[in-house]
């Protein structure tokens, strides 16, 4: 294959979903704040609608579905983050934290 | 104007080297959404990070348009970049959300917590590139659509219809959600 038909070669956006899942997962393990897990959560998604595209655009004889999906990913998407961040501000207001380690209000 | 008319004028008549322009635009745009996601994933200072998936979703657009959708790249940064980091903006501007400086605050596990982090990531990361380059991805023996916007639109007002408008009911819902939310025990301080 010609190297510089790189970019036609499926397996390359896959890779590349996959390195954005891993580094979603890593952070959403290491973050301690909300906001940090947030945005983990968004590569997460970014990794799911690239991996939705490339099979779409090399694999599916319809080629709108996978645009479709990835409308429907980013819409849903757009909903998690308003709803997320306003629960965030809510918890900063009782709390006066959004570190996850403080959220407890049992002791042990 | 997508890349595959750019494929079709490739052979030597076109301009030289064409096709290693079109590669290295391709790899130019792999490494901003890598460097974008390293930045997300890792930098302390939040405010970074969020700049990081900005450079990501930047990225990504790129690569939207490789796959022969520029709708959905236009729709990346709008959505991403304009929406969803601005919004995530507004959250840093409202709450406190940097670490806790290391003088009030122990690591319970300085050194053991980031290699386990590092480990599940890469034994994600090695498992599903292992299984995406081994994978026999054959091509469609026909295409049914060409995948345009105006087969988008056709899609989305017939086949989707349904979904589409579940989608704006879910916005909206999620709008009011969000203010109420946000809105209740502001009154009681």
């Amino acid at each position: 294959m010609n190297p510089a038909q790189i970019y036609s070669q499926p397996a390359a956006y896959l890779v590349v979903a996959a390195f954005l899942l891993a580094t979603g997962i890593y952070g959403l393990i290491r973050r301690r704040t909300l906001i940090g897990m947030l945005i983990s959560g968004e590569l997460i998604f970014a990794a799911a609608s690239l991996n939705f595209m490339a099979l779409n655009r090399f694999t599916a004889a319809d080629q709108s579905v996978g645009q479709i999906a990835v409308l429907f990913i980013m819409g849903l998407a757009a909903a998690e983050v308003a709803i997320t961040l306003s629960i965030i501000i809510a918890v900063y207001r009782n709390y006066r934290s959004i570190v996850s380690k403080d959220l407890s209000e049992l002791k042990g | 104007m997508n890349p595959s008319l750019l494929l079709a004028a490739t052979p030597s008549a076109a301009f030289p080297f064409s096709d290693w322009i079109v590669a290295a635009i391709f790899i130019v745009c792999l490494a901003t959404t890598i460097t974008g996601a390293l930045i997300a994933a890792f930098t302390k200072r939040i405010i970074r990070s969020v700049c990081g998936l900005a450079v990501c979703c930047l990225g990504l657009a790129g690569l939207y348009y490789f796959l022969n959708s520029p709708f959905l790249a236009l729709m990346e940064i709008l959505i991403y970049i304009g929406a969803v980091c601005v919004t995530i903006i507004f959250g840093v501007m409202l709450t406190e959300p940097d670490e806790p400086t290391p003088e009030n605050f122990v690591k319970p596990y300085p050194v053991i917590a980031p290699l386990v982090g590092l480990a599940i990531g890469a034994g994600v990361f090695l498992g599903i590139a292992k299984l995406s380059l081994s994978g026999n991805w054959s091509a469609p023996a026909a295409l049914t659509n060409d995948g345009s916007v105006k087969a988008i639109g056709i899609a989305l007002l017939t086949t989707y219809s349904v979904p589409f408008e579940l989608i704006s009911l879910v916005l909206l819902v999620a709008i009011l959600g969000a203010l109420v939310i946000a809105r209740s025990g502001r009154t009681k301080e």
